[in-house]
């Protein structure tokens, strides 16, 4: 990029700095004024706004939230309750962004959210709270800034930190209703956990590929996460959005469901979704809800003789107990000797000098199609086996168009997503003859990191 | 019987979802339980990764089962009976958002 891109960029940085200081003084400034002269007219008027009976509601909460007022079954009292009330969202995702903008149109009194993460464009087709203009951007500032130009009338409080054993008991303990909205395995444990100890009902999400779950525990002598759920499942069966796939609905669809039951507990209204879970199979349209266990007397958490205490949770190891860190960094395997891998740049080396190879990807066909490297053949790790003898004509085939050139026989390269299937695959190869394979370290990734910046990353 | 795998479940049995099954009793015994057909399923439909369904002679941890729309614990999970047009489901835990 040219001197002169830079200074442009930087200039327009520094002016939507400027803008967007500007404008939060106007919206602050006018939400002065308009106070101000309620207090006026409510001065100035003779009928003072106590000699009606508003069940507390100013003026402008009856308008603003008439539609909730008329229904009989919430009423006055339904958002009186809910204008009390405060909710702690954990997670500014794909289950949190439409929570947090129910709760904030419908009036939660003080609204938190916790996440430690910034906008990815990436994010932005499920978690829809976020516009462009914060990528990059802390979600917790994004998603306050979101929830407060729908309503300036709640409070909206910024945790912008990952939840922890040393900071839950003392964020979640500051609010009524908890909504798990995170995207891990320690984590929901932590916060169902949190929410035993504190004695706070905890509104649990779930979504992934076109599924979703939801229900809600700690409920009224309900069951709590590790009722349902004593031992952590093996790491290998914990699949995150980013590894499988998510349709943006799908959370969405779940969010507003867990703003639904939240919003009834905090109004006290309906029946919440305790002791029940519901199921949502967005491919076959199919929701179901199933019945489920009530409070186990041998639960660790929650049960009749458990000594989980304040104290016990601060010092619980959840990364240990799931075998999951919190802070999910992709697992970065080495199972190869260094001999048996090369790098990226290495890799376009070979490609710029023409040198004889075939390049087998391992990833999933369906990542194949996104994007590939040129001339590379796909076969899945899964298939690799049985497709072996593919390799060996693809050598050989190779070998008969340079071999008279170079006289070397031709290399066989194994790539995929990060470079760990790659090694798995090599580890394979290797014992089934193929002893000079070599995998890319770090896979396509490092190919779009360190040899093409144009290469598309997903 | 129907069977459904859900929540990432059914990748382990060819990517069926619902499986429409017949067991016959084995043994003369007269009623089918749980534990059967979870033996049954073992050697019949997974098709890969056994220790991501079972571990021992259930289902692995993070697995919901409900039979009937109900959680096998109310029903006494592996002892309980199964009678025709009886459906089982089993739901891996989801943890993403």
């Amino acid at each position: 990029m040219s001197a002169s891109e830079w200074e442009i960029l930087r200039e327009l940085d520094a002016l939507k700095e400027a803008k967007a200081t500007i404008a939060r003084k106007i919206s602050a400034l006018e939400a002065q004024l308009k106070q101000i002269q309620l207090q006026n007219d409510a001065a100035s008027n003779a009928f003072s706004s106590s000699s009606y009976s508003t069940n507390g509601l100013t003026q402008d909460m009856i308008h603003r939230y008439s539609r909730h007022l008329m229904l009989p079954s919430f009423g006055v009292q339904g958002q009186a309750n809910l204008l009390k009330s405060s909710i702690l969202v954990v997670g500014a995702g794909g289950l949190g962004a439409p929570a947090l903008l129910y709760f904030a149109a419908s009036g939660v009194g003080r609204l938190g959210i916790v996440d430690h993460d910034v906008v990815e464009l990436n994010n932005m087709h499920r978690q829809v709270i976020h516009t462009e203009a914060y990528v990059g951007k802390p979600k917790v500032k994004s998603a306050a800034a979101a929830c407060r130009s729908i309503n300036s009338t709640i409070q909206v409080v910024e945790h912008q930190e990952a939840l922890r054993t040393s900071n839950a008991l003392e964020i979640l303990s500051k609010y009524d209703i908890i909504v798990d909205a995170t995207d891990n395995a320690p984590t929901r444990y932590m916060i169902s956990d949190c929410c035993v100890v504190l004695g706070k009902p905890l509104v649990s999400g779930a979504a992934l590929g076109l599924e979703g779950q939801l229900t809600v525990y700690n409920y009224n002598g309900g069951p709590c996460y590790r009722c349902l759920f004593p031992t952590p499942p093996p790491r290998t069966a914990c699949q995150s959005c980013a590894d499988g796939g998510v349709l943006g609905v799908v959370p969405g669809i779940i969010g507003c469901l867990q703003a639904l039951e939240a919003i009834k507990i905090a109004a006290s209204v309906g029946e919440p979704l305790s002791g029940r879970m519901l199921l949502l199979d967005a491919l076959s349209g199919r929701i179901r809800i199933v019945k489920i266990r009530g409070r186990s007397m041998q639960c660790e958490a929650c049960g009749e003789n458990s000594t989980f205490t304040q104290q016990k949770f601060r010092e619980f190891d959840y990364e240990n107990f799931t075998e999951t860190p919190l802070c999910v960094p992709p697992v970065k395997l080495n199972l190869l000797p260094s001999e048996s891998r090369i790098s990226s740049k290495e890799y376009s080396e070979i490609i710029l000098k023409k040198e004889p190879h075939v390049l087998v990807d391992v990833r999933p066909a369906h990542q194949f199609k996104i994007v590939s490297l040129p001339k590379s053949m796909n076969i899945p790790l899964s298939t690799l086996e049985v497709r072996l003898p593919e390799v060996s004509s693809a050598l050989k085939k190779e070998e008969e168009n340079s071999g008279a050139v170079s006289g070397s026989s031709a290399q066989l390269y194994v790539v995929c997503r990060r470079g760990n299937d790659s090694q798995r695959a090599v580890q394979y190869l290797h014992k089934m003859g193929f002893t000079s394979a070599r995998d890319i370290v770090g896979g396509i990734e490092s190919w779009a990191h360190n040899v093409d910046p144009k290469f598309p990353t997903y | 019987m129907d069977e459904t795998y859900r929540g990432g479940l059914e990748l382990l049995c060819d990517s069926k979802k619902i499986h429409n099954v017949n067991i016959e009793q084995q043994n003369g015994e007269d009623k089918l339980t749980m534990k059967d057909l979870l033996s049954w399923i073992r050697t019949n439909l997974i098709k890969e990764r056994p220790e991501m369904f079972m571990k021992g002679d259930t289902v692995r941890p993070g697995v919901l089962v409900l039979v009937n729309d109900c959680d096998w614990e109310l029903s006494g999970q592996l002892n309980t009976s199964l009678e025709e047009k009886d459906v089982v489901v089993f739901i891996s835990t989801l943890h993403g958002g």
